[in-house]
């Protein structure tokens, strides 16, 4: 059993309501911060704490909070609730079961961060949640902790939820800024970056979710305390959402840290593959990173068990690792098809690009298209070095990263699985499946 | 179409909403108003309901049309009185959506972007949902259905049927009629 920080009191009944959490010491961040702490002393805290933005680009959440512009009085904290990464749904389980959390961070680092008015934009299919949410924030203001003169300290701050209208990228913190100004999502050109100019050309801290939600538990034990936890590049707890030929899918905390295999078979997680199928790969943190062969899941290139941290998922770089990402832990059984799930893929970021950037409006299209005839049994010779030629061209070469997550996906899965694209290509007539879960990988003879 | 006006109590909710931003941001409050005018509007945007939510916030029409056209959970032309959004993306095909979209489109009898005949239901494919440790799934107005199979599809279908449309969504969105 690992720390539990964001979940501990997920189990109590009544948790949602302001009365249970705060019997449970809801809020008590809040008075900590507002009247004993300044601003800057809980912004080193969150340093301290080398706590690694949860969204999935792991940018340590003190450092973002440093670069804000303090000449500007109009700052704003924005939180990130547009989960939408494919394999991703742990966001939406803090908002569902513990709202408070996420409002009691959402007040102490504005606080940090000199914010008098706050908004978290959550995407606009969590509509049956935005009641859930707004009682909770309806429920801080009775009780003082939000409005004007909060505690009697003087600091004011205001919180509202904002809709989004169905739009992967608006979770790039860019675009997320251009949607909340009533705009399309086209994400900005960095620098300036928002901690100088962002929502309305003010200074701007956009954080995900799950980030907001560990600083109430950071104020009140010190980062040093958080910085014990997990391993020491990756400290803390972090919530994985773990779906697809499971046992168990589901949210779950864990210490950073935990073997992978623990985590992948063990009854307190996910509890093995379902139907007692056997492993064929992961997409660990998101569909947006590479995917592992079973076996390079489990251990290292070199041999080692490999765990669940930023470092340790990554270990062998793209060509041997993946990454933690957003901790949307994907995994495929023996009948998955991996050409399927990446023309799956493809089609989902060929969907969701904003347009702006030629390579990746035009080269998501392209790749889905060849992916398409590849899985259809109408693939040509050389198309297999097509997708990566054109993953090649759109990687780097775009505004924001849905161009590489775009790319990396196609990348690693021709890397690691080149066998099955090419008997599609050669054979389809031995690998004809009609859905992504019905794959049987053929006895070839002489093989 | 009769004059196209916020009733009372939705242009109280709009005014609500365009005080959340500082002055002159009142742009900001389009999203979550182009979702007030879809809702009160038949389910959908027409172009007089886009100029007149331009007219609301000041800003010409063309800002509100780009913005409708971009993102997904606007519909730009009718649809039928409960829209389908069905989940297509990897982690719900892995656990068989897939097969229960097959499922669907026969049992309605209509193709994704279609409506059935009479006018009850369209299919629409949606991406990612964030539902993905709970797939198949789709959402039907304000409520996710997850973990769907065949029997669970035909029961919802049938609630839909037989429920007055007036108290659908309207019951605790986490526990609607045991169909989750």
């Amino acid at each position: 059993m690992g720390a539990k920080i964001l979940l501990e009191h997920i189990d109590k009944p009544g948790i949602r309501g302001y009365d249970v959490y705060r019997q449970n010491g809801g809020y008590r961040a809040v008075e900590k911060a507002v009247k004993t702490m300044t601003p800057d002393e809980i912004v080193n805290e969150v340093k301290t704490s080398v706590l690694r933005g949860r969204g999935g680009a792991g940018f340590p959440t003190g450092l973002k909070w440093s670069f804000i512009d303090k000449s500007n009085p109009t700052r704003y904290l924005v939180c990130n609730a547009d989960e939408s990464e494919p394999g991703t749904f742990k966001d939406r389980y803090i908002i569902q079961y513990i709202p408070h959390l996420l409002v009691e961070g959402m007040i102490v680092s504005s606080f940090a961060l000199g914010a008098n008015t706050a908004y978290i934009y959550m995407r606009g299919e969590f509509r049956w949640l935005f009641p859930i949410l707004q009682k909770a924030i309806d429920e801080a203001y009775a009780n003082g902790f939000l409005g004007k003169n909060i505690l009697g300290t003087g600091f004011n701050l205001d919180l509202y939820v904002q809709s989004g209208g169905g739009a992967y990228i608006c979770g790039e913190e860019t675009a997320l800024l251009e949607s909340l100004e009533g705009k399309r999502g086209n994400p900005r050109i960095k620098p300036p970056f928002p901690a100088i100019k962002g929502l309305y050309g003010c200074p701007t801290v956009v954080n995900n979710v799950e980030s907001i939600a560990v600083t109430p538990w950071i104020v009140n034990n010190g980062g040093a305390e958080y910085a014990k936890l997990g391993t020491e590049k990756s400290p803390g707890t972090k919530l994985i959402s773990a779906c697809g030929n499971i046992n168990k899918p589901g949210v779950y905390e864990i210490e950073l840290g935990l073997p992978v295999e623990e985590f992948l078979y063990s009854d307190e997680y996910c509890g093995g593959i379902a139907g007692g199928k056997q492993l064929k790969a992961c997409v660990p943190g998101g569909s947006s990173v590479p995917i592992l062969p079973g076996e390079l899941l489990l251990k290292t290139a070199a041999g080692t068990p490999r765990n669940m941290s930023y470092e340790s998922l990554s270990d062998g770089g793209f060509a041997t690792g993946s990454m933690l990402g957003s901790g949307g832990f994907i995994v495929f059984d023996e009948n998955a098809c991996i050409v399927r799930n990446l023309w799956n893929f493809s089609s989902f970021y060929h969907h969701e690009s904003c347009g702006q950037c030629s390579p990746c409006r035009e080269g998501t299209g392209w790749m889905e298209k060849v992916l398409h005839r590849i899985e259809h049994g109408h693939g040509n010779q050389g198309d297999i070095d097509l997708l990566v030629d054109i993953a090649k061209k759109i990687e780097g070469n775009t505004i924001c990263p849905l161009g590489d997550a775009a790319a990396w996906p196609v990348a690693s899965a021709i890397r690691h699985f080149r066998d099955e694209f090419e008997l599609h290509v050669k054979h389809p007539e031995l690998v004809r499946h009609h859905y992504m879960n019905d794959y049987k990988a053929p006895v070839l003879q002489g093989a | 179409m009769s004059e196209i006006k916020f009733k009372p109590e939705t242009m109280a909710q709009v005014e609500a909403i365009i005080k959340r931003y500082p002055e002159g941001r009142q742009k900001s409050a389009l999203l979550p108003i182009l979702h007030l005018a879809q809702e009160e509007f038949d389910n959908w945007l027409d172009v007089p309901v886009m100029d007149y939510v331009a007219s609301i916030l000041s800003i010409e029409p063309i800002e509100v049309y780009e913005v409708a056209s971009f993102y997904t959970m606007y519909n730009l032309k009718p649809v039928g009185k409960y829209v389908l959004e069905f989940c297509k993306t990897g982690p719900c095909c892995l656990v068989g959506a897939e097969k229960i979209q097959d499922y669907i489109q026969a049992k309605l009898g209509i193709k994704v972007g279609e409506t059935t005949a009479d006018g009850m239901f369209t299919l629409k494919t949606v991406e990612c949902m964030a539902a993905c440790g709970y797939g198949p799934m789709m959402q039907v107005g304000d409520h996710y259905y997850e973990r769907l199979t065949e029997e669970k599809v035909d029961r919802i279908f049938d609630y839909f049927r037989n429920t007055d449309p007036s108290k659908v969504y309207k019951t605790d969105p986490l526990t609607v009629a045991g169909l989750n």
